[in-house]
């Protein structure tokens, strides 16, 4: 199908961040691109075109996925989280969220959101991860500002806070 | 970037899944899509169709004991590496999971589709070669089973049909708490094997009855490191058979693979290196 003729589109609906959101979009179109652009969550970041760096990453039905590999098509019925959805209602920080505040875990912030949903996906399956198992579960996720130390301590914040 | 423009379906079943594909030879399977989708973004790959099977409950599933394992094609690896009956009889498994890409690859990538991408540097490649494992694949004209030697053809190719469907892999019996282990090194940048050694060995007091090796990342695709294989079947597994069957690992495995990485000769060093790890790691 060449790209002029009439783009073929299907309907899909998807809860983000706790709402409901229908549309049609052609199944092309990347899951990053579809929180970004229709439903304009820009704090998903694509920080590459190689399925590399983790700048994207969302959560799934709870499993961390880089957005940028994921059509919209194939998220459809599915519940995703974004970095916007992780706070509490009341505003109030998840702990990886105040972990990267209390030990500046970001210099420029382009790699940020993809690391906290990593680092709370982790936290999920494991709540107390020792620091070689956070360094290991930060492979996909690329920063070329901080060295990673300080990333590392804001997801032991994190980590320390639930007994 | 965005792919080319496709047609999306998704069937619900295997049998409709495989209606599609024969009826568009160019349409194409897409399960996780961790290979397929960085392909088509790249623009290297530009199917009309593709024919989404995610989510048939049929490809679904694992159920293992120490009588064998049955996995469902779809199985992503985290599935693989939560399942306690699976880890019990066949802890490489969970183990090369582990070593997969980075969580995110975990969360989408599936075996099925590992096993019929047949990347070259593919970890899960060589464990099914080591573990004996067998494929079902359904087609048009009904279901076939297809011992993982006979897999494997070459560069992301296999003997399966366009149009043919994995469901399963099965796990022998005669592997299930075998001394296994699989030792990778890892491509900085991107995760994948540079070399991977996987090696399954069934031992009566201290003496090796069978050994089953697989290498990847550096042959051009999967394949046994039968000569290393031999060299240890009826062998006290000592440090030094296990040396010697080490130095062995490469002969069979044709022209390696080189690149701005690692050259041939080191990825050859690499896979005496890492089978001799390996092996220790499971026997002694
Ligand atoms: C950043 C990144 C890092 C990675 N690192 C690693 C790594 O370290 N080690 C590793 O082994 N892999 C790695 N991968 C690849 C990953 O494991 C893929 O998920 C896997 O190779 C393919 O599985 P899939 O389900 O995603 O297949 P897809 O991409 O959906 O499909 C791949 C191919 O197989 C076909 N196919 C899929 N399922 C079936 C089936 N059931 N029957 C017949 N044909 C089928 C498709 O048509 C397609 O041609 C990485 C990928 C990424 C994006
Ligand atoms: S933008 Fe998704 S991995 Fe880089
Ligand atoms: S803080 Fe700049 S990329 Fe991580």
């Amino acid at each position: 199908m060449s790209a002029t003729a009439s783009a073929p589109v299907t309907a899909i609906s998807m809860t983000v961040n706790g709402k409901e959101h229908s549309a049609e979009v052609e199944p092309r179109t990347l899951l990053v691109h579809f929180l970004r652009d229709a439903l304009g969550l820009t704090g998903t970041h694509i920080g590459c075109d190689t399925s590399s760096c983790g700048a994207c990453v969302v959560h799934l039905d709870g499993d961390p996925v880089k957005s940028c590999t994921v059509l919209a098509v194939q998220a459809d019925g599915a519940s995703i989280t974004t970095i916007e959805g992780l706070a509490g209602e009341d505003g109030s920080l998840h702990p990886v969220q105040e972990g990267f505040w209390e030990k500046h875990g970001l210099q420029c912030g382009y790699c940020t959101p993809g690391m906290i949903m990593t680092g709370a996906a982790l936290l999920e399956r494991n709540p107390h991860p020792t620091e070689e198992q956070i360094r290991h579960e930060l492979e996909g996720n690329l920063c070329r500002c901080t060295g990673y130390q300080n990333i590392v301590r804001a997801i032991q914040f994190a980590a320390e806070q639930s007994s | 970037m965005y792919p080319e423009q496709f047609e999306y379906q998704r069937p619900s079943s295997v049998s409709e899944a495989i209606g599609l594909l024969t009826a568009n030879p160019d349409a194409k399977i897409i399960a996780g899509g961790h290979s397929l989708l960085p392909a088509m973004k790249m623009r290297l790959a530009a199917p009309a169709a593709l024919v989404d099977i995610a989510r048939i409950p049929e490809l679904k599933g694992i159920s293992a004991s120490g009588d064998g394992a049955t996995i469902g094609a779809g199985a992503t690896y985290r599935e693989l590496m939560d399942d306690a009956a699976l880890a019990a009889a066949y802890p490489v498994v969970a183990e090369t999971c582990d070593k997969v890409g980075d969580p995110a690859v975990r969360s989408r990538g599936t075996l099925g589709g590992s096993l019929a991408h047949v990347d070259p540097a593919a970890d899960l490649t060589a464990v099914m070669l080591a573990l004996g494992a067998s494929v079902t694949a359904t087609g048009p004209n009904g279901a076939r089973t297809i011992g993982i030697d006979d897999l494997f053809v070459g560069l992301l190719t296999t003997t399966l049909e366009p149009d043919e469907i994995i469901t399963s892999i099965s796990l022998p019996a005669s592997s299930a708490g075998t001394k296994q282990a699989y030792e990778k090194h890892s491509h900085p940048a991107s995760g994948y094997a540079v070399a991977g050694v996987a090696v399954a060995l069934q031992v009566d007091g201290t003496t090796c009855t069978s050994a089953r090796i697989g290498v990847t990342g550096a042959p051009e695709y999967a394949m046994r490191a039968t000569a290393a294989e031999d060299a240890l079947v009826g062998k006290e597994l000592t440090a030094e058979t296990i040396a010697a069957a080490a130095e062995k690992a490469t002969e069979g495995l044709g022209e390696l693979n080189g690149d701005v990485y690692a050259s041939a000769e080191y990825r050859a060093h690499l896979v005496k290196v890492l089978t001799r790890r390996a092996l220790t790691r499971a026997a002694l």
